[in-house]
């Protein structure tokens, strides 16, 4: 029986790209010396369970290479070696190079076999730097002698008694495999050992009876014979010796199996032995996943907890009981049954909401995925950096649209760099200021409304508004005699082509930051706002909408047509009285809104529609707000509010300016969704609606 | 003979090379699409007027949860407006490489379905400036009248759509 195993392979990469961040966590929370057992122990097993599943699969350039970190690791593990920051950072670039290589194996490209073979390098330095301590006072040294021994006279091959206990078939095993992996390393002679075998009616067909006396022939390594039986060490008794090439067959060490690794130092001292460029003999394995086509880049999946299943299950019960109800009252349906058939129907829309709530929590992962590589990032960039650093992270839990997550990760790094580079000082600066030396930063996540908040709080030295300001005159953003307020001057910040950073670092300041933050933030809907002073540090903050494909809607009217507000950009709807508007040279439109004076934008102005009510005094003002600036938008009337599910435009047509989208209304019909922003870009400049209306070809 | 051959025969011999292309009306004149690239043919209802769009741009309409544009031909090609009833067609076209998009058009009526050769297919005319015939891909004499085969990729692509 064969099974193409690599139908596996997408399982295998995902639980190894999960057991690389679980590596990197642990890393990170290792404090120097005092090593904690639980978390070595922890990256341990997710090292041994890559290796493993590396060599299953014939990776075995992976497999290869994480062996050599769990040699290290496992010294760590057994307290033969400090936990010392440079270890620590050795471990985490091999992380990095491990990542890089599954991720070359995954796409099936090339893979940087310098930077590869520089960490192995080290790694293996590393390692020969503890040598002797290690051998010292080792309760293995039996182990270490023998094997020595073993590699320095010649091994004609291999004895192997290999007798699986009673459920290695449960354990998704098969000897036979192994022995075909085997009889590839060189010259098998097996002979079965049948003495286990019950009598035919007490038989159980799925246990395993039989154990082998295998005899290889030939110079083969003792890593690659333990390599087959890596899987099975825990469900077999299993004995290999060592056959000289001595005259007689001399029993000269018993090597028995450790239960979770072999000895450490003797496979290092073996694979040093051998020529860096022997390849791991080839196995059917490797032939399958060679001939296995190149295929795309595998399709993302999410995991989902079973708690959340369930009540989908559940709701989907109630679904077809109401549907089985409303069926038999359509049947049948008289009169009197009117209140029957409204209850129903107030039922579907029950259940079908409660559904809807139950998927949408399917896409919801915590915010921990987007904030899990903070403490590397920060860890990385502040030993670049040569400031001191804490992080903290709170709302981990928070959940969010698993879309949003994946566009925000970006937006996040560039700000929290930001903080890092351009907001902490340096400790003497610190100290000199009358602060901590070490600098805080603060990624706090939360719920308010109908949205998520995420925050970036640094206690640096805040915005700098002269040298900002300077900045922007002279990179012509803003003219030189321009009076702005400290906020105004915080927003330049997010204009195309600022940078104030003096040196270009590879950390920040490339000048391509800050509007392509702000730019992507925007894209899904949400804002990004600062608040910062002097001295005291900067916050940023991010609003998202929860997710992406279903929002709140207000229903608007204008001009007889039908529009749909975002409901988390209102502020407030008022109505207004003629004589409290406010004119710039005759025509702009102000509206006092408390201390603040708020353009209103006519909608039928800026769409050309033909106006139904054009007295203020009549229709409405809805405040709306958008990349930090509000606006007043005249309208007819408000309707109703309800969720909406966001179409795009651009599917068949193509973006108009001031919309962000289309949806379908109860009715079947089509509803546009007003776009703040774009509005506001549109009452600035109306030729925007042009552009493309230029171009007729008839 | 069986009833099959029988059909076939009464429809004479149909060519590998022919290609069936849907005729529809705006005013006298005919113009055919192929007919693989009609996806369906509906009455006409109501759509959402788009701000800021040239007037043969309709608006966009609900085609079972997708959001599609649908364009006058009338307006399209500066013909005399027609006013909207019940009977009044759209007929939604696939158009763009690999008509991945969906746009339907209103004309004032479908009339027929035709078989056409390749080489019954003459080159339009030049009419120089004065008329652009740019979407007009060919034309076909069917009897005595003439259909103009449209090049709805050219006609109905995004930008000029408006």
């Amino acid at each position: 029986m064969s099974i193409d195993i690599s139908q596996f392979h997408d399982v295998f990469f995902e639980e190894s790209f999960e057991g690389l961040d679980a590596m990197e966590n642990g890393l990170l929370n290792l404090d120097e010396g005092a090593a904690d057992i639980d978390a070595i122990n922890t990256i341990f097993r997710a090292a041994h369970s890559i290796k493993g599943g590396a060599g299953t699969f014939g990776f075995m350039a992976v497999s290869e290479f994480t062996h050599v970190m769990e040699t290290l690791l496992d010294e760590m593990r057994n307290g033969q070696r400090e936990v010392t920051s440079d270890s620590t950072n050795l471990l985490l670039e091999a992380v990095d190079v491990l990542r890089e290589m599954l991720t070359a194996v995954q796409q099936k490209t090339d893979t940087d076999d310098e930077r590869i073979a520089a960490v192995n390098k080290q790694l293996a330095a590393m390692l020969a730097g503890e040598k002797s301590a290690a051998d010292s006072g080792d309760e293995d040294a039996h182990d270490v002698t023998t094997s020595e021994e073993n590699a320095e006279q010649k091994i004609a091959g291999w004895q192997i008694t290999f007798h699986p206990h009673k459920h290695l078939f449960q354990t998704g095993n098969d000897p036979v495999r192994m022995l075909r992996e085997l009889a590839s390393l060189g010259d098998l002679t097996s002979q079965l050992n049948d003495d286990g075998l019950p009598d035919f009616a007490e038989l159980e067909p799925e246990d395993s009876y039989l154990s082998w006396h295998l005899t290889l022939k030939g110079d083969i390594s003792k890593d690659d014979v333990v390599e087959i039986f890596e899987w099975v060490d825990d469900d077999c008794d299993l004995e290999i010796e060592a056959i000289m090439q001595a005259p007689t067959n001399v029993e000269i060490a018993v090597a028995q199996l450790d239960k979770n690794v072999a000895d450490p130092v003797a496979e290092v001292q073996q694979e040093s032995k051998s020529e860096p460029s022997s390849e791991p003999a080839p196995s059917p394995v490797k032939a399958v996943a060679k001939k296995a086509a190149a295929s795309p880049p595998a399709a993302t999946s999410i995991r989902v907890g079973t708690d959340k299943v369930d009540s989908l299950i559940n709701l989907v019960g109630e679904l077809v009981i109401t549907q089985s109800m409303l069926s038999q009252i359509g049947d049948n349906f008289v009169p009197n049954m009117l209140p029957q058939l409204i209850d129903g129907l107030a039922q579907l829309e029950r259940n079908s909401r409660e559904m809807q709530e139950a998927i949408m929590r399917i896409r919801m992962l915590p915010i921990s995925f987007a904030f899990n590589r903070f403490p590397r990032l920060v860890h990385d960039l502040s030993d670049k950096s040569g400031k001191k650093v804490e992080l903290k992270l709170t709302g981990e839990q928070t959940e969010l649209d698993k879309t949003v997550m994946e566009k925000i990760g970006d937006p996040l790094v560039h700000l929290v760099r930001n903080s890092l580079d351009h907001g902490l000082e340096t400790p003497e600066v610190r100290l000199a200021a009358g602060k901590d030396e070490t600098g805080t930063i603060q990624l706090n996540a939360f719920h308010q409304g109908g949205n998520i908040i995420i925050e970036i709080v640094d206690d640096g030295a805040g915005l700098n508004e002269e040298k900002i300001f300077s900045k922007a005159v002279e990179k012509g953003l803003v003219e030189a005699d321009a009076d702005l307020s400290p906020e105004k001057i915080h927003e330049l910040i997010f204009l195309p082509g600022f940078s104030t950073a003096d040196v270009v670092s590879d950390i920040s300041g490339r000048g391509v930051g800050m509007d392509v933050v702000r730019s992507n933030i925007t894209g899904l809907g949400g804002s990004v706002e600062i608040k910062s002073k002097r001295g005291e540090g900067s916050t940023f903050t991010i609003r998202l909408p929860l997710t992406l494909a279903i929002m709140d809607g207000q229903t608007i009217r204008v001009a007889n047509e039908n529009y749909i507000v975002p409901l988390i950009s209102i502020i407030e709807t008022l109505e207004v009285k003629e004589s409290d508007m406010k004119y710039v040279s005759g025509k702009g439109e102000l509206y006092p809104l408390r201390d603040e004076y708020v353009p209103v934008i006519r909608l039928y102005d800026i769409f050309n529609l033909e106006p139904t009510i054009t007295d203020l005094e009549e229709g409405l003002l809805v405040i709306v707000e958008g990349e930090g600036q509000k606006i007043g938008l005249f309208i007819d009337d408000l309707l109703g509010q309800q969720q909406v599910v966001i179409k795009s435009l651009e599917t068949n047509y193509r973006k108009v300016v001031g919309l962000s989208g289309a949806t379908i209304l109860g009715d079947g019909n089509v509803a546009l969704i007003l776009d703040v922003p774009g509005l506001m870009a549109l009452y600035r400049d109306p030729s925007l609606a042009k552009v493309i209306t230029s171009e007729r070809a008839a | 003979m069986s009833e099959l051959q029988q059909l076939n025969d009464s429809l004479g011999d149909v060519d590998d090379r022919t290609e069936q292309y849907l005729t529809f009306l705006l005013g006298d004149e005919e113009y055919g699409v192929e007919i693989l690239r009609v996806q369906e043919i509906k009455g006409w209802e109501s759509v959402t007027h788009i701000p800021n769009t040239p007037d043969y741009l309709c608006g966009v309409l609900n085609l079972r949860g997708t959001i599609v544009p649908v364009v006058d031909l009338r307006l399209r090609f500066d013909m005399p407006a027609r006013e909207y009833t019940p009977t009044t067609v759209v007929v939604v076209l696939n158009v763009g490489e690999g008509a991945q998009r969906t746009v339907g058009v209103v004309v004032d009526g479908v009339s027929d379905a035709h078989n056409i050769l390749p080489e019954e297919i003459k080159p339009s005319p030049d009419f120089g400036t004065s008329i652009s015939t740019d979407f007009i891909s060919g034309l076909v004499s069917i009897g005595s009248e003439m259909m103009m085969i449209l090049n709805i990729d050219r006609l109905l692509r995004v930008k000029a759509l408006g």
